[in-house]
């Protein structure tokens, strides 16, 4: 018995010798965005002093910076409306029906949206959008990102929409309800857990895309978040780091709380691996 | 009379999937076959061919395998991917599972929201937090080198691969340790608790009793993430590809042709040759998971 016990403890420290390095790893980058936009002379290094408010300040004085966060908001509010009707749409017929070709449809569906990204159809997705006089306009930005985003919402919905029982939706018709009553009454309340996560992953993803909207968009006024960020400059021309880092911090909280509620309501373990 | 009772007929049924089908072709599928006729044509965005490109057959494709900066990109790419993927994500998602494994539901939450931030954190912010993090003067990491006795390095300078290497893996850990916790609870716990009694050594625990039950999953997860950091754009965000084109990843060569340079159809002809490279993982991917699933 001694003898496993002191095995079990020496365990148990190399388990903390291997584990403290890689969280320092892990949370050493980070400390300089809860740090910097609070700090009075803010700059690359983590500057420890008297708390301050005014880069936060000089974000809601920016007009950029705001017409951002509004730009953020239409493009990822209407990709998450466009997922989310499309996808419960598609996948409702996709789990009750039993046409020809469905599974065909689905290995396609699956195949291409694992190797169509955004980064190895850059080129297409800019001249099909130029050929559609969509640059410069959010409207391309929300078709492009939805038709990237779309399979793998439709797949979770499918899944989960596969494993709720057909009976309600057939009890109800038998009884006399309409169609779209049962639609409404019955099949989305059962569903919501569902539409709720693929309208989540959808919103952190068109939120935090880059790429899209940096080729797809010309003018300083169409900018999301993730562009615009990079048109903070001082006077004398160098990066203004206070503004960035603040504005850094607003940006990435609606993502933490977004993860938050996700890991609270679902476990994160029904949220890994589906960020596209 | 079978469809009566359903919510849905066939007809109502075609227009519930109608708008999802544009959508995908449209701006999914159409895209990926279009680039395969952009990269045969001298496409660009200004001057002569911006308005009439001509058809110059596999002219692109064929200089593509005599352009030393392809390779270049080809070869950072392959060890990018292999550095911050395969070595970098897969082996800490590894070590993290295995610590957390069997372990307190709270210190496995902890551990995992620790890597999880990292991973879903914006990537123009993430960019931001390396570039003061590895920053030579005023960097964190300077300055905790500093403080344990250790000189300043140049990260992005002296050592731009293994500096978008690390930044990839702290970036990406969090799926593969995800994946990995969720395989490691599929094995029966009395496998395991046989071999506490037994007390088997630790290193056969895994490789006899661990390994062979994840081996799947494994490859899964090696295969996708293969796939995805392939596709990774961000270095371009810490470094824009240099210093001297030393970072220069494939995405990277692409947007710097088509978007920097204006030739599309050679930017195009790159971009094919990336989809070819994300099919073959791709259906090999299909293929494990179907072979998993029956």
């Amino acid at each position: 018995m001694k003898h496993i016990r002191r095995k079990l403890t020496f365990l148990e420290i190399s388990r903390y010798i291997v584990l403290i390095p890689i969280i320092a790893f892990f949370l050493a980058p980070i400390f300089w965005i809860i740090v910097t936009p609070f700090s009075i002379r803010p700059s690359l290094a983590i500057t420890l002093g008297k708390p301050t408010l005014s880069n936060f300040y000089r974000v809601f004085q920016n007009k950029i910076a705001l017409l951002a966060f509004r730009n953020s908001l239409l493009i990822s509010g209407g990709t998450v409306i466009l997922v989310t009707v499309v996808a419960l749409f598609s996948s409702y017929v996709l789990s009750r029906k039993k046409f020809k070709g469905r599974d065909l449809l689905l290995y396609v569906l699956i195949l291409f949206s694992s190797v169509v990204t955004g980064v190895a159809a850059m080129v297409p997705l800019f001249m099909l959008n130029l050929k559609m006089g969509l640059i410069d306009s959010q409207l391309g930005v929300i078709l492009t990102m939805s038709g990237g985003l779309l399979p793998t919402s439709i797949f979770i919905l499918k899944d989960f929409i596969d494993s709720i029982s057909i009976t309600y939706e057939e009890a109800a018709l038998v009884d006399g309800s309409t169609p779209l009553q049962v639609m409404f009454r019955i099949f989305l309340p059962l569903s919501s857990r569902g539409v709720i996560v693929i309208a989540m992953l959808t919103f952190v993803n068109s939120w935090s895309n880059f790429l899209i909207p940096f080729i797809l968009l010309r003018s300083n006024t169409q900018y999301p978040i993730s562009v615009a960020i990079y048109s903070f400059f001082t006077e004398v021309g160098v990066p203004d780091i206070g503004m960035i880092s603040a504005y850094s911090l607003l940006y990435t909280l609606p993502v933490i709380i977004v993860y938050l509620i996700v890991e609270k309501k679902f476990g994160f373990s029904f949220y890994g691996g589906l960020k596209a | 009379m079978q469809n009566s009772v359903h919510l849905v007929g066939k007809k109502a049924g075609f227009f519930f999937l109608l708008p999802a089908i544009v959508l995908i072709s449209v701006f999914l599928i159409f895209p990926a076959i279009w680039v395969l006729y952009i990269g045969m044509t001298n496409e660009t965005l200004t001057g002569i061919h911006a308005a009439n490109p001509e058809f110059v057959g596999l002219k692109n494709f064929l200089r593509i395998f005599n352009d030393k900066f392809f390779y270049n990109a080809l070869r950072i790419s392959l060890l990018f991917v292999f550095g911050s993927a395969i070595i970098g994500q897969a082996g800490l998602g590894m070590t993290l599972s295995l610590i957390t494994y069997r372990k307190s539901a709270k210190f496995k939450s902890f551990v995992q929201s620790v890597a999880i931030l990292a991973w879903i954190i914006p990537e123009v912010v993430v960019a931001y937090l390396w570039v003061a993090y590895l920053d030579k003067d005023f960097g964190t990491l300077n300055s905790l080198l500093n403080w344990l006795g250790f000189g300043k390095v140049n990260w992005f300078y002296d050592y731009p691969v293994l500096s978008i290497i690390l930044f990839n893996t702290w970036r990406g850990t969090a799926f593969s340790m995800l994946l990995f916790s969720a395989a490691l609870e599929t094995i029966p716990p009395s496998y395991l608790e046989a071999a506490d009694v037994m007390s088997t050594s630790t290193w056969r625990k895994f490789k006899d009793i661990i390994l062979p039950n994840i081996k799947s999953y494994i490859f899964t997860d090696l295969i996708l993430i293969t796939l995805w950091t392939f596709n990774v754009f961000s270095p371009y965000l810490l470094t824009h590809g240099g210093p001297s084109f030393k970072t220069e990843l494939l995405p990277i060569y692409i947007y710097r042709n088509a978007f920097r340079y204006f030739k599309i159809g050679y930017g195009s002809a790159i971009s094919t040759v990336v989809l070819l490279i994300n099919l073959a993982l791709a259906l090999i991917y299909l293929r494990l998971s179907r072979r998993s699933s029956k």
